[in-house]
């Protein structure tokens, strides 16, 4: 079973400010990591290997320094990773970059099943994945959170639903996207690090995986962020006053006036 | 698609079970006011098989329903869905397309966008018109809800977003609404679908539902250990109300991820919420801020929480709450 695995580097802490001269983003002096729902989707790949052979390709999109959150993808076990680089592709909304992806998905060509995580941290959409699937012409399903069996061409998986979960067949090749109930990520082994530091990513442009032009960065982008800025909290905010049986009274009378008790 | 001779507004009506969604309602609402705001038709399209209500799209405020009943999409197939969804849309050509950011919408609304080729904006928490260029505007938190963007698609159409449920509010029916329902058939043999649904498993928790509950008592990490949320079902109870909570009690196994609030839980907005033993961080304030009223019961006087309570109580929830049961017990 061949697996890709689709992860990306997000800042490390999501407190975020606003530079009130250029009204961007200052994400200084934070460090990088990999998008912590993206580990689960790696993990199940590693998982799925050890159970049924096959390899573990993990991919990225970004600057050139998402070369270390791929280099821990092989830390972790991985045993390829491929990094689409290039400046060309800056300013990619989700149309633009599933695109991309597709674009190094069929390059890399084999594979079986691709994971990738619920959502990231940052552009927080959840949309690649499933954008990503039907660029491909691949069958999606959303939010697993168990593998229950997998067959000749055909997988058996649980995704969770608001009010349940339910079971679901489809043929392979696939691809999933993955929720953080479907298994403990393990930290890199002392194998895999040396591995790691040896291994070689492989950093593809978008010629190098012969992108259309326009459909790529800002121009594949169908939407535009016009507008950051930090939400309008209301402020309320205020204290009870008192004693502890006193304080409680005085919430019950106020639950009472409001008339929702 | 360019954005030539596109009109009207569509909106997703989703069903679960022949039963209309909540969040259909809710961004019928919000999509009359757009259509009325560029002077076009509000047209809701639904998918499923024996529907009940149908009529009551137009009485919350449609013009027209798309109405496709077939056994085959009894279950929510995403792959059809997709599929018919964008053959409509190429069809009829609407300038904007809202749909509800739930398990499902979030799943196959990205993949209409990506038949279409147009942009999509997820999980939006606010929807306006800007006059002088007809543009949607959508707005939505991003980095985990610390921060808000405002999202256009200039050229592409149609201008799709998914709403997140609870924002906006439902509007009371018209039984007098005038509209037409128009009955479209399914196209089975134009798209095959490769999922199969074999089971659902329904989560047995709570009587009341989360989502739909007046009044919600959450308990956070504050709790301690998992007991203890005997204590704030004994204050639901207490209430009629359903039991939510923050994501490390979730984590921890304490309670089901059904009951979570928050950026990657619940978006919900009762008349009441009670949030015992929980900071507010940001995660969890982006899924229950637009309550009502909300009462914090906290020991750390510095908590976030505090700032977001109508009314707040500083002290050990290990006091207050029993104290509060008592209370509404014997009144
Ligand atoms: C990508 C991402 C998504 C997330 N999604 C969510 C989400 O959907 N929902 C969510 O809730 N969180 C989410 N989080 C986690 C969030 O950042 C916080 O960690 C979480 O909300 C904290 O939960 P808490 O308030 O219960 O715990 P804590 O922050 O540990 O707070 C516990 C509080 O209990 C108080 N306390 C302790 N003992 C007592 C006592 N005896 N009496 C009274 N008060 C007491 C303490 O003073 C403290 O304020 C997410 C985080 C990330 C990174
Ligand atoms: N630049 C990227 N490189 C690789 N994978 C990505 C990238 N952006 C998004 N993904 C994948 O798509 C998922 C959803 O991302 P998003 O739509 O940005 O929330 C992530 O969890 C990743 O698995």
């Amino acid at each position: 079973m061949n697996i890709i695995v689709c992860i990306k580097q997000v800042p490390g802490t999501t407190q975020v400010k606003i530079d009130p001269q250029t009204n961007s983003l200052v994400r200084q002096g934070t460090k990088n990591i990999i998008n912590p729902f993206d580990s689960y989707a790696l993990e199940e790949g590693v998982h799925l290997k050890e159970r049924f052979g096959g390899k573990v390709t993990a991919l990225s999109m970004g600057p050139p320094q998402a070369e270390e959150i791929l280099r821990e993808a092989i830390a972790c076990g991985a045993d390829q990773a491929f990094l689409v680089s290039d400046r060309l592709l800056g300013g990619s909304d989700t149309l633009a970059t599933s695109y991309t992806l597709s674009r190094a998905i069929r390059k890399i060509a084999d594979f079986d099943l691709v994971i990738c995580g619920r959502q990231t941290a940052d552009g927080d959409t959840g949309q690649v994945g499933p954008e990503l699937a039907e660029t491909m012409g691949l069958p999606f399903v959303a939010y697993v959170n168990k593998i229950e069996e997998v067959g000749a061409g055909q997988i058996r998986l649980q995704r969770m639903v608001e009010d349940g979960y339910e079971v679901i067949e489809t043929s392979l090749p696939a691809m999933i996207s993955v929720v953080k109930e479907i298994n403990v990520p393990r930290l890199p082994s002392l194998r895999g690090l040396a591995r790691a530091k040896s291994a070689a990513v492989i950093v593809w442009t978008a010629a190098d995986i012969e992108a259309d032009m326009s459909r790529i960065g800002l121009n594949g982008s169908a939407t535009k962020v016009i507008k950051i800025f930090f939400p309008n909290r209301e402020r309320r905010g205020e204290k009870l006053q008192g004693c502890m049986e006193e304080q409680v009274e005085t919430l019950v009378q106020k639950l009472r006036e409001s008339r929702v008790v | 698609m360019e954005s030539n001779g596109y009109q009207g507004v569509w909106t997703f009506a989703e069903q679960r079970n022949g039963k209309l969604k909540r969040v259909s309602y809710e961004i019928l609402a919000r999509g009359r006011e757009l259509a009325d705001t560029l002077g076009t038709e509000l047209t809701a399209v639904c998918f499923g098989h024996n529907i009940s209500e149908v009529d009551q799209l137009i009485a919350h405020g449609a013009d027209k329903v798309y109405l496709i009943d077939d056994p085959a999409l009894a279950v929510n197939q995403e792959d059809l869905c997709a599929g018919e969804l964008a053959r409509l849309i190429r069809e009829n050509k609407p300038e904007i397309l809202l749909a509800g950011a739930t398990s499902l919408g979030r799943a196959f609304i990205p993949r209409v966008a990506a038949i279409l080729q147009t942009g999509l904006t997820a999980d939006c928490t606010g929807l306006d018109i800007d006059a002088g260029k007809k543009l949607l505007l959508q707005t939505r938190p991003t980095f985990g809800g610390n921060m808000m963007a405002t999202i256009i698609c200039k050229d592409k159409r149609p201008q799709m977003a998914t709403v997140r449920p609870r924002v906006f509010k439902k509007k009371a029916p018209d039984a007098n609404r005038k509209g037409q329902i128009i009955k479209v058939d399914f196209k089975k043999e134009a798209v095959t679908s490769r999922t199969r649904l074999l089971n659902f498993v329904e989560n047995i928790t709570e009587s009341i539902k989360l989502e739909d509950a007046d009044i919600i008592v959450s308990g956070g990490r504050g709790l301690g250990k998992p007991e203890n949320f005997k204590l704030i079902e004994e204050l639901a109870e207490a209430l009629g109300a359903a039991v939510g909570s923050s994501r490390p009690p979730v984590d921890e196994g304490w309670i089901p991820y059904s009951h979570q609030v928050g950026q990657t839980g619940k978006t919900v907005c009762p008349k009441l919420y009670f949030a015992c033993g929980i900071s507010g961080a940001v995660q969890h304030l982006a899924g229950m801020q637009s309550s009502e009223m909300i009462i914090a019961i906290n020991s750390d006087p510095d908590a976030p929480i505090f700032d977001v309570a109508t009314y707040g109580i500083v002290g050990d929830l290990f006091q207050v709450v029993p104290l509060l049961i008592n209370k509404l017990k014997c009144e």
